[in-house]
Parts: structure tokens; C-alpha cells; sequence
């Protein structure tokens, strides 16, 4: 693995490192409506990166955009050192996706539309390998509108990685799937990095995207409002800590606590807010005055936090 | 198999597995042809007054075995094939075909392999029919009469794709090309004889392919002169609305 794959990876890719995807000032309005004001992006060989925002905030029409499938206003965007809307031809082999509101036909069998787009590439995966990988071995020849919500969202993404793409696009991938089937589409994505592919992910699901990607790009009305690593992210934006505990007695010579600001109380739950090693702290200080919460935990502040933050809370 | 001919066999396979289509697009000319065919016999009509030669001098029914043929085809390309696109388009697999990269000729060049199928299907059944019922002859001149059969039913591919490329919904395409199927039908020559129109019905079938598709059809069929005109229409409504339906194309 590249050094991008780690979790301390930079939040910026160095300058002179050769790009997957490269987009520079991208604009793009509907009529009045502005979806893209602006952005810009990098994406190294092997990474996997996440765009995430708020529905309406522009990710889809970046994605659409880097595919050459929309033409934006304005800006550059450039593909494994190709322009999308120029060298679609040559494109066509290295890039895999998986967008929204797509469909097959309702008699197209699993089988049959694999062994299709296989056919697109010079040097394909193996059709029935993929179905085995993304467990629809079993419905080989299920036509696509026999199949569940997660059935034909795996087809879809096994379709978009049938020609060996070197950068593969998912946009909203897992949605439609149980628990485990996400647990096991994380498991598939890793892999594919493994062998070297870099994904761009678009995903409203936080976990998703603290689990998977090395780098994320937060969207907010078409502008990045803030990028980088999940932890780096999370350390800058995500706000403070917090430690609960049950307590019956007045607590405030928390207060003391070096890292403490503030202490909160409702009914017998108290909340303590602040920064650096907090838990631990607490801890020490309630145990030096004979308290022993069993309940006393952190609440590190996730990716969920910085959402909120960056792209504003609902109604804002 | 290369990418256009595995997509083509795809949706031959697909229309196999879904055949209403085809069904209403071969059934609808071979029950009219029937019912035309009983009413009016096969004895040439003249008009006793006037001299008056209708149904192009032979009789109706070998008259209208070779128009239904140009009338088949005529339903594969104003019906099934833009419902076909507009649905896919509607329903996304456009979107997806395009994502992969599949050029529009290469989509075009399969929808175009489904209706010569469609249309080939629709030929011999006619022909069949008439044969069989009424004891029509085979063509006059076979080899004419299939190429001519081939040039009208890429012109009406070409039709097809043209509409299919502009209705942006299944329902637009079936409320653009039903009427469109059935006006064409009744003064283009497969409905009244050609002589029996008024002026402005005439002036009317002039501006349509199938008008030309029907004479096309007919001429080496039935062993008359070679109509260059009818011939030269039906290609500039081939190459107008293939190049019109390759610019107009949309994906989404």
C-alpha cells in the first residue's frame, strides 16, 4: 500500500505526485440553480476518496462531470492525465462506475449483462468470479427485475468493476443494503484498492466514509467547505469531547479538571465537555473523591459530528 | 464476440423474452391485410365511366401483400423501435449503457439489427399469408424486391431511431408514433388505393416515407417498371433521418 493508504495520510496530495482525477475551478449551473461554484480536487493513484454533502450539494454533478458525462461551464478536469469529454474513447476502458437512477433491462439477466460489459474491455475480470465476490453466484440468471434493492445495487457495482478499471466512481453504493451486505461491499472495496484501483466514493453513510477512505472532500451548496483525512477532519471541525457518568453527588470540582470547560447536568446524568486526554482525567479526579461511576464513558466526538458542522444542520 | 454484437444479440434475446411488441407490430398488418383481402377480392378494378385504373392496374390483394410488407416495417419503425429507446431511456439504461462508454452508433447499429429481425419476421408472414389464403405469387423479382425490402426498412430504422431519439418517455414515443403509424396507413397506399385519394390527401402521402417505402416494395414484387423516384425519397428520408437522429441523440 502507498503511503496515501495510511491513516495518517496527508490531507493534500504532494504537488508533484501524478493524479487519478484532477479537477480545477469546476463550475457548472442549471439555469439559475448553481450546482458546482467552483471546485477543486485531487485524487492520487490508489487512494480511495470520499465526497460527501448534503443531498443538492453537488457531488453527483462533480461525479457526472469528471466522467465527461456532463460538460461543466467552466474549470479543467483531468482523468488518469485525460480529458473526459476528448478522450472518451480511450477512457472507456480505465474508468468503471456506478451511478444513481440507472437501470438495466427488466429482462437482462445478472449473467448476461456482466458478460455485456465485459465485453467493453480489452482484458475484463472474470464475470463469474464477480458474481461469486458480490454474491449473486446463485442468481446468474435472475433477469434484473426479478432481483431485490441490494441484488441489482451489487450487479451495478460489479458492473462498474467488470472491465478492471484503474479509477472506479460509486456513487451512493451501498444504499439498499442490509448490514452485512455493507459489511461485506467495505470488505470487496478494500480489496479492490489492495490490487491497486482508486475509488472515488460519493456516500452519505459517516461510517462508510470513516471506514473506507483515506481522504474525504466535503461538499456544501457546490463548494468544498473543508477536506482532508477522517481523523484530521474530526480533530478540526468534529468540536469537543465529552465523558458521561451517572451521578447522584455535586460534581462540580470537575471544573478543576485540566481540559475541562464545561460541566453539565440533566436529572442524574452529567456531561462533561472539553479537550485533550478527558476520560482519563475525570476518572482520576471523581475516584480521588471516593466516586466510581460504573457508567463513566467518552463520547468521541465522529464523522457524524463534522457533517453536521460542515454542511450545516437540517433546516439551517 | 465483440462489444456490438454481444449488445446486439442482447437485445435480440430481449425481444424474444418480451414479445408484445413484435406481436402487435406483425399481427395489426396481417389482420388488416385479411380483412382487406376478403372485402375486396382480387379482381382488377376499372372504373366503368372514366377508364379509371385503381390498385396500380393489378388486382387488391396482390396489391396489398407487397404494401403490407412496407406496412410492417413501417410498424417497427414509427412503433416498437422508438418506444424501445424512449423507455430505455427513461428507465435509465441508456444512462447506464452510456456510462460504460458504449458509443451511440454502436447502440444505434443494434436497435437498427433488432428491426431488420422485426421487419424480416413481418415480411414473410405477410407473404405467407397471402400465399397461403389467397394464392398470391412470390415476387416478380426476388432479388429487387429484397433489397428494395432492405433500403425501406432502414429508412424506417432510421425513422425510428429519429423519433426514439427525441420522445424523452416510452408514453411520448407511443402518443408520437401510434398516430403517426396510423395516418401514414391510411393514405400512404396501404389503406385506400393511391388512385382513389383526393388532392390534398395525395399531397399529404407525398411528404410521407411510407408513401415511397410501398412503392418500393411493390415495384420489383409486382414486376412493374422500377420507380427511381420512390427509390431516391426513401433514401433521402434514410440518410435525413439517420444523420437528424445521430445529431438530435440524447442519453438522459
Amino acid at each position: 500500500m502507498g503511503t496515501a493508504t495510511r491513516p495518517d495520510a496527508p490531507s493534500a496530495p504532494a504537488a508533484t505526485a501524478p493524479r487519478a482525477v484532477e479537477v480545477r475551478g469546476l463550475r457548472k449551473a442549471y439555469g439559475e440553480r448553481v450546482a458546482l461554484a467552483g471546485v477543486s480536487l485531487d485524487v492520487l493513484p490508489g487512494e480511495i476518496v470520499g465526497i460527501i454533502g448534503r443531498n443538492g450539494s453537488g457531488k453527483t454533478t462533480l461525479v457526472e462531470c469528471i466522467l465527461g458525462l456532463r460538460r461543466a461551464d467552466d474549470g479543467r478536469v483531468r482523468v488518469l492525465g485525460l480529458d473526459p469529454q476528448a478522450d472518451r474513447g480511450r477512457l472507456r476502458a480505465l474508468v468503471g462506475c456506478q451511478l444513481q437512477e440507472s437501470a438495466l433491462p427488466d429482462r437482462l439477466r445478472a449473467g448476461e449483462a456482466l458478460e455485456l460489459f465485459a465485453s467493453l474491455a480489452a482484458e475484463p475480470a472474470d464475470p463469474r468470479a464477480l458474481l461469486a465476490e458480490w454474491g449473486l453466484t446463485g442468481h446468474r440468471r435472475t433477469p434484473f427485475a426479478a432481483l431485490s434493492g441490494g441484488q441489482r445495487q451489487r450487479l451495478l457495482v460489479a458492473l462498474a468493476l467488470v472491465t478492471r478499471p484503474r479509477v472506479v466512481f460509486l456513487d451512493e453504493m451501498t444504499t439498499g443494503l442490509d448490514p452485512s451486505a455493507r459489511r461485506t461491499a467495505w470488505g470487496l472495496i478494500d480489496d479492490i484498492r489492495r490490487r491497486g484501483t482508486t475509488v472515488v466514493l460519493v456516500t452519505h453513510f459517516m461510517d462508510e466514509a470513516e471506514r473506507l477512505c483515506d481522504r474525504l472532500v466535503v461538499l456544501r451548496e457546490g463548494r468544498v467547505v473543508g477536506r482532508g483525512s477522517p481523523g484530521e477532519l474530526i480533530a478540526r471541525h468534529a468540536g469537543q469531547t465529552r465523558v458521561t457518568f451517572t451521578a447522584a453527588a455535586d460534581v462540580g470540582f470537575l471544573r478543576a479538571v485540566p481540559g475541562v470547560r464545561a460541566v453539565e447536568r440533566t436529572g442524574g446524568r452529567v456531561i462533561v465537555r472539553g479537550e485533550g486526554p478527558l476520560c482519563a482525567l475525570v476518572g482520576a479526579a471523581l475516584v480521588a473523591r471516593g466516586l466510581a461511576p460504573t457508567d463513566l464513558r467518552p463520547v468521541l466526538p465522529g464523522l457524524e459530528d463534522v457533517f453536521l458542522a460542515l454542511t450545516g444542520e437540517e433546516g439551517a | 464476440m465483440g462489444a456490438a454484437r454481444r449488445l446486439a444479440w442482447v437485445e435480440v434475446k430481449l425481444l424474444w423474452r418480451e414479445p408484445l411488441t413484435v406481436v402487435f407490430t406483425l399481427l395489426f398488418p396481417l389482420i388488416t391485410l385479411l380483412v382487406l383481402a376478403e372485402v375486396f377480392g382480387n379482381a382488377r378494378e376499372v372504373d366503368p365511366v372514366t377508364g379509371e385504373v385503381f390498385y396500380r392496374g393489378v388486382g387488391p390483394v396482390d396489391y396489398y401483400v407487397p404494401a403490407y410488407v412496407a406496412l410492417a416495417v413501417a410498424a417497427v419503425g414509427l412503433i416498437s423501435l422508438p418506444v424501445h429507446l424512449a423507455a430505455y431511456r427513461e428507465r435509465g439504461v441508456l444512462r447506464r449503457l452510456r456510462a460504460s462508454g458504449v458509443p451511440a452508433a454502436m447502440l444505434m447499429a443494434a436497435e437498427v439489427a433488432v428491426a431488420l429481425l422485426v421487419a424480416l419476421a413481418g415480411a414473410v408472414v405477410i407473404a405467407l399469408a397471402g400465399a397461403v389464403v389467397y394464392g398470391t405469387g412470390a415476387p416478380a423479382r426476388p432479388l429487387a424486391a429484397l433489397a428494395g425490402f432492405l433500403l425501406v426498412t432502414l429508412t424506417f430504422a432510421a425513422v425510428g431511431l429519429l423519433l426514439g431519439a427525441v420522445l424523452p418517455t416510452a408514453r411520448a414515443a407511443q402518443a408520437a408514433g401510434l398516430p403517426l403509424f396510423l395516418v401514414m396507413m391510411m393514405v400512404c397506399g396501404a389503406g385506400p388505393p393511391p388512385e382513389a385519394l383526393t388532392g390534398p390527401l395525395a399531397a399529404l402521402a407525398r411528404g410521407l416515407p411510407l408513401t415511397y417505402a410501398v412503392r418500393v416494395v411493390q415495384d420489383p414484387w409486382l414486376g412493374l417498371p422500377t420507380g427511381w423516384g420512390a427509390l431516391a425519397a426513401s433514401a433521402a428520408f434514410l440518410v435525413g433521418c439517420a444523420a437528424l437522429g445521430l445529431r438530435l441523440f440524447r442519453w438522459e
